[in-house]
């Protein structure tokens, strides 16, 4: 199985990830936006939210 | 027309209580529906269930599947519709309350211990995706009667993995022609279905089951997907899955149960996987020998190499010792599939999936709009470029990442339903067919006449299942009327129709 990207560098250094562009207006402002509002809670709770996500297997 | 539905397993959370029971909290949910739909519900008919059958294996002796069912029967006709009689069971424990079936034609119910959604049968792919938007809209609306009613906050993903090892499902049901040889379906749909990730895709954070390595691929599923062909759907998951539930007749239908596939939380990943895999099982039903070029040397390990392979790049092997990429593989297949197209939708599809390609061969991110996968890494790059430290990015190990990665799919407030409540994605069904869809059935399949009864007297509608109405009404055999619904294209049963006039 081909590991594509198994580091953790940056992406510049990593041939075969795509790197995001700038992309056009209209997607821009909505990523923006929503990168200002999620701002707080990421800084907060990502680990513990992470760690409490647990499902049971289903189908 | 291909009669097809899709079935969704939610992720389901206590947002405040992380060790809440899911199963409880998933019937909790399935109590909601019954609240929110307003007595404009019923239960799960467990009477007129078929035993598991290996599509695979031998074909029953009976004609099809309704013969069992018919044990005692009293009254079958042609002109009024067959119905049989059903004797009337004592109280017990039953399991029904774990179900309902809605006036959307849709059963909503606890499986294992996640909540399902399993939309109506419909007869296109953009149905496909207004019915499964309803879903959504009717799993959100169940989880705030529930909180209304003095019960927990329960938060729901359109996903498929926890980053633990678990995985839940989202499945694609085609009726397929019976006549097909099997073997010969499979191999010639296995192509489209390993190589289609790359516009079905949701996007995952995490390499491996466990997410045991860092990095970003295509599929959320690729990684529980390890043999080509079975029974299973819960472990040594299949490509193929073979389990033979028609629900239809069986002589003439077989109901073709695809498990590979992501949840989607955008509209065009949905459209296409039901659209152009409909399409291609046209190809494979009308015996089209092109599709055998196209043949692959492994692949179970394709399935994760192309998920891995984010500039589309990586060359695959076919049988015959050739190669060629996801997307050169894509595009012979929508040579094939594009002779196939019927109707309006067909041609909407074969339209959709060449823009998509097109997009994808040119620059992956101009796909954003499009394909899933695509819209998540844009948003997890943009956050790895933020929280850069020093000029390196945020590496994909770091737990903003995989939150967000969850967060996407959550369906009230998800980064996925914000995205696209401001625009940033294509859309394929008209918002206000979506809202009506939350309690109408499709006008053109047997849901229709499920659901239409539901609606307007569910008071006579003891249970109801894909191919049964069981109807509970005065009568001087004081037995259940068992109504059949063996053909799933056909709206109406006069019975049913001379009730709801009533």
């Amino acid at each position: 199985m081909p590991q594509t990207h198994a580091t953790s560098d940056a992406f510049e250094d990593d041939a075969s990830e795509p790197t995001p562009p700038p992309a056009q207006a209209a997607t821009t402002d909505a990523l923006d936006d929503l990168l200002d509002q999620i701002d707080g809670s990421l800084q907060v709770n990502a680990a513990q939210f992470v760690r409490s996500f647990v499902q049971k297997g289903g189908q | 027309m291909r009669i097809v539905g899709i079935e969704t397993e939610y992720g389901i959370l206590d947002p405040v209580d992380a060790y809440a029971n899911p199963i409880l909290l998933s019937s909790l949910l399935v109590d909601g529906a019954r609240t929110w739909a307003g007595g404009r519900s019923t239960r799960w008919d467990y009477g007129g269930e078929d035993p598991l059958q290996d599509l695979r294996g031998t074909r029953r002796a009976r004609a099809n599947a309704t013969a069992d069912m018919l044990t005692d029967a009293v009254e079958a006709d042609a002109d009024t519709g067959t119905v049989s009689l059903r004797r009337r069971r004592g109280s017990w424990e039953d399991p029904a309350h774990l179900n309902a079936v809605l006036s959307n034609g849709a059963r909503f119910y606890v499986d294992h211990a996640h909540p399902e959604y399993s939309g109506p049968e419909v007869s296109n792919a953009r149905d496909a995706v207004i019915w499964d938007r309803a879903g959504d809209r009717i799993a959100v609306a169940a989880a705030d009667a529930v909180t209304r009613g003095d019960g927990p906050a329960i938060a729901l993903y359109k996903n498929n993995v926890d980053g633990k090892g678990a995985s839940y499902g989202t499945h694609e049901n085609f009726l397929v022609r019976r006549d097909v040889d099997f073997d010969g379906l499979a191999r010639r749909l296995t192509p489209h279905l390993v190589t289609r990730q790359i516009y079905t895709g949701a996007g995952r954070v995490g390499l491996g089951q466990r997410g045991e390595t860092a990095g970003f691929q295509m599929s959320q599923r690729a990684d529980y997907i390890e043999a080509d062909m079975g029974l299973e759907t819960t472990l040594r998951r299949p490509i193929i899955n073979t389990r033979d539930e028609p629900h239809a007749d069986r002589s003439r239908w077989r109901r073709l149960h695809v498990i590979l596939g992501d949840a989607n939380c955008l509209e065009v990943p949905t459209f296409l996987k039901i659209g152009a895999t409909s399409l291609v099982l046209s190809a494979v039903e009308a015996d089209d020998e092109r599709l055998d070029a196209l043949e692959l040397a492994e692949p179970v390990g394709d399935v994760q190499r192309v998920s891995r392979d984010l500039t589309l790049r990586a060359p695959l092997t076919l049988a015959t010792g050739e190669r060629a990429t996801a997307l050169d593989l894509q595009r012979a297949v929508l040579e094939v599939a594009r002779d196939y197209a019927t109707d309006a939708v067909d041609v909407l599809v074969i339209a959709r999936w060449e823009r998509v390609l097109e997009l994808l061969s040119r620059d992956v991110f101009s796909a954003s709009r499009d394909v899933e996968w695509v819209a998540k890494l844009e948003l997890l790059g943009r956050i790895r470029t933020k929280y850069s430290v020093a000029g390196v990015a945020l590496p994909w190990t770091d737990a903003r990442l995989a939150a967000v990665d969850f967060r996407w799919s959550e369906l009230r407030s998800g980064m996925a339903a914000t995205l696209a409540a401001r625009g940033a994605f294509e859309t394929v069904a008209d918002p206000e067919l979506i809202a009506a869809a939350m309690t109408t059935a499709p006008r053109d399949t047997r849901a229709a006449a499920r659901g239409d009864i539901v609606a307007l007297k569910p008071e006579l509608v003891d249970a109801a299942g894909w191919s049964t109405v069981v109807i509970d009404r005065e009568a001087d055999h004081g037995a259940l009327e068992v109504v059949h619904l063996d053909d799933p294209s056909r709206p109406s049963h006069p019975l049913l129709d001379a009730l709801a006039r009533e």
